[in-house]
């Protein structure tokens, strides 16, 4: 009992440490918004990284999502005679909550660890300290272009997953199962608002924040060499991932009192 | 002699030309890492112009010293002054005024891998606001010729051998012709000409430009052909200062035992020693 205690105390300390050290980053990140300078060209390169290089993920992500959704809904909703209502569940489904979550899981694996394991090699290889002896504020350098890219990117990215998702599931309920197309429209377009999509948006770009946060701390912070930099990008996607899906917890009471579902007709 | 003593071993040495302004002033430096004093109290000051080698077994703390001498590495106590003005407790952002007065060649290199030779070498101009591609070319071309490596300005860095890394990482250094330059371990896994060129280059730049020069190094060979004076580092402080004549004549048996490389101390006594175990 005594080290059952023991280990939840350690465990709450070292959280509270680790939220102290993303809390010090974040302070940093906002000084360097207001002080440094940004790098275009550095911005440019992660747009194209992120937004570009994430575009297979998404899509085939979104696309499979919606389809398996739509089939799946189907299967259940047909026996009701409820067959032409896929499309509302799949299209409120897929902007409030799969779109942005899924699409934020994909890039914590793909970009979290990228951009953890760059940093983290630049930190043991004195890379970061050749920046910052030559006056250049690491977080400057190479968070912000991160941050703002992210920022970019993201809820593009979740937009895009909507879309492929919702294409995918008409393919499937029309073609796969032959519900109506116009009935399948009319549900998509009645019970899905702005609202829905912009709140897939809004917590796509929480999520980029998010994963950019953890993923710059864990290479900032990377030590002992190759092994080092291996459990900081491990750690980078882990914590990214979890942090996202108890965020989007929270996120989706928030945005849901703000914009309660239901109101449509 | 008490190997413990606050005082260098060579303390009552005349130190030659006394009374020039310093550009570095360090005192009472001392620095934890994890259980393990890394620093206990240096005491140092090197004079403008002067080419100051620091010796000392591996673990020793020389490369430490050097990265708290830019304010890499923060002090757990003590005072540092860089050409007059302190940097201990300095934010990092107001650092910038001092690091451009101080170049450094790290242990390794430290290239940025995602550049090529030549945009490695300009990036310290490129990060001081110069944009034009043929200005940035030129100074690059001019330093690396220094190194001899004026052909190799479109390699990667991972195309390039160590000993030719190390001296782009030289010419990255001396590009903005700092006032003073720290060299960690220049020729560590150089050859013996390329070793001789690149001490060659640390006193050309100390005549040429009066730049002052920081070397830690564990090449005798290279110490007593560009020391001006010598600090030896032993157990957290500096135990010896003094020229490299006056190193060689030191009759303290620790000093003789690293000049000459003999292994008189067991490797456990060489290991930190843990105060935690018994």
């Amino acid at each position: 009992m005594a080290s059952l205690l023991a280990a939840t105390g350690r465990g709450i300390f070292w959280l509270l440490e680790y939220l102290g050290q993303l809390t010090i980053l974040l302070k940093e990140m906002g000084a360097s918004i207001l002080f440094g300078r940004m790098r275009w060209r550095l911005l440019g390169e992660q747009v194209v990284n992120i937004g570009f290089g994430s575009q297979l993920v998404v899509v085939v992500t979104g696309a499979f999502t919606g389809a398996v959704f739509a089939a799946q809904t189907y299967f259940k909703f047909s026996s009701l005679g409820l067959g032409s209502g896929v499309g509302a569940v799949v299209s409120i489904a897929m902007c409030r909550e799969l779109g942005p979550v899924l699409t934020g899981l994909m890039l914590a694996g793909r970009v979290g660890a990228a951009m953890a394991a760059e940093i983290g090699t630049m930190k043991v290889t004195e890379q970061i300290d050749a920046l910052r002896s030559m006056g250049v504020h690491p977080v400057d350098y190479l968070v912000i272009p991160r941050v703002f890219a992210m920022f970019l990117s993201v809820p593009l990215l979740v937009a895009e997953s909507i879309g492929f998702g919702l294409l995918a599931s008409h393919w499937v309920a029309v073609y796969g199962f032959n519900v109506p197309a116009a009935w399948y429209d009319h549900h998509v377009l009645a019970h899905t608002a702005l609202i829905d999509v912009s709140m897939g948006m809004i917590k796509g770009t929480v999520f980029g924040a998010i994963i950019v946060l953890i993923s710059c701390h864990q290479g900032l912070n990377a030590t002992n060499g190759a092994v080092g930099v291996g459990q900081g990008t491990t750690k980078a996607v882990v914590f990214s991932s979890l942090a996202l899906l108890v965020v989007n917890f929270f996120l989706s009471l928030i945005l849901n009192t703000l914009s309660p579902l239901g109101g449509y007709d | 002699m008490d190997l413990s003593a606050q005082q260098p071993a060579n303390a009552a040495a005349p130190t030659p030309e006394a009374g020039q302004g310093h550009f570095f002033e360090v005192a009472g430096l001392r620095r934890t890492i994890g259980w393990q004093t890394i620093l206990d109290g240096v005491d140092l000051n090197i004079r403008q112009g002067e080419c100051m080698v620091i010796l000392g077994r591996s673990g020793e703390g020389k490369s430490v010293l050097l990265k708290h001498l830019t304010g890499l590495m923060s002090p757990d106590e003590g005072s540092i002054l860089v050409d007059g003005e302190e940097i201990v407790g300095v934010p990092e952002r107001q650092l910038n005024k001092v690091r451009q007065k101080v170049g450094i060649l790290f242990q390794d290199g430290a290239l940025f891998d995602s550049f090529t030779v030549a945009e490695n070498v300009a990036f310290p101009l490129t990060e001081r606001g110069e944009k034009r591609r043929e200005v940035l070319e030129e100074r690059a071309r001019e330093v690396l010729q220094m190194v001899e490596l004026e052909n190799h300005m479109d390699k990667m860095p991972v195309n390039i051998s160590g000993g030719m890394r190390k001296r782009v990482a030289l010419a990255r250094a001396i590009i903005t012709r700092p006032s003073c330059i720290l060299y960690d371990e220049p020729t560590s896994g150089l050859d013996p000409i390329v070793s001789d060129s690149i001490d060659h280059l640390i006193i050309d730049m100390k005549h040429r430009f009066s730049i002052t020069s920081v070397v830690v190094t564990h090449d005798m060979k290279s110490m007593f052909k560009i020391a001006d004076r010598v600090a030896y580092l032993r157990e957290g402080r500096i135990y010896f200062l003094g020229t490299p004549e006056e190193l060689r004549h030191c009759p303290d048996p620790a000093v003789q035992n690293f000049i000459e490389g003999r292994s008189e101390a067991t490797l456990r006594e060489m290991e930190p020693k843990d105060p935690r175990t018994k």
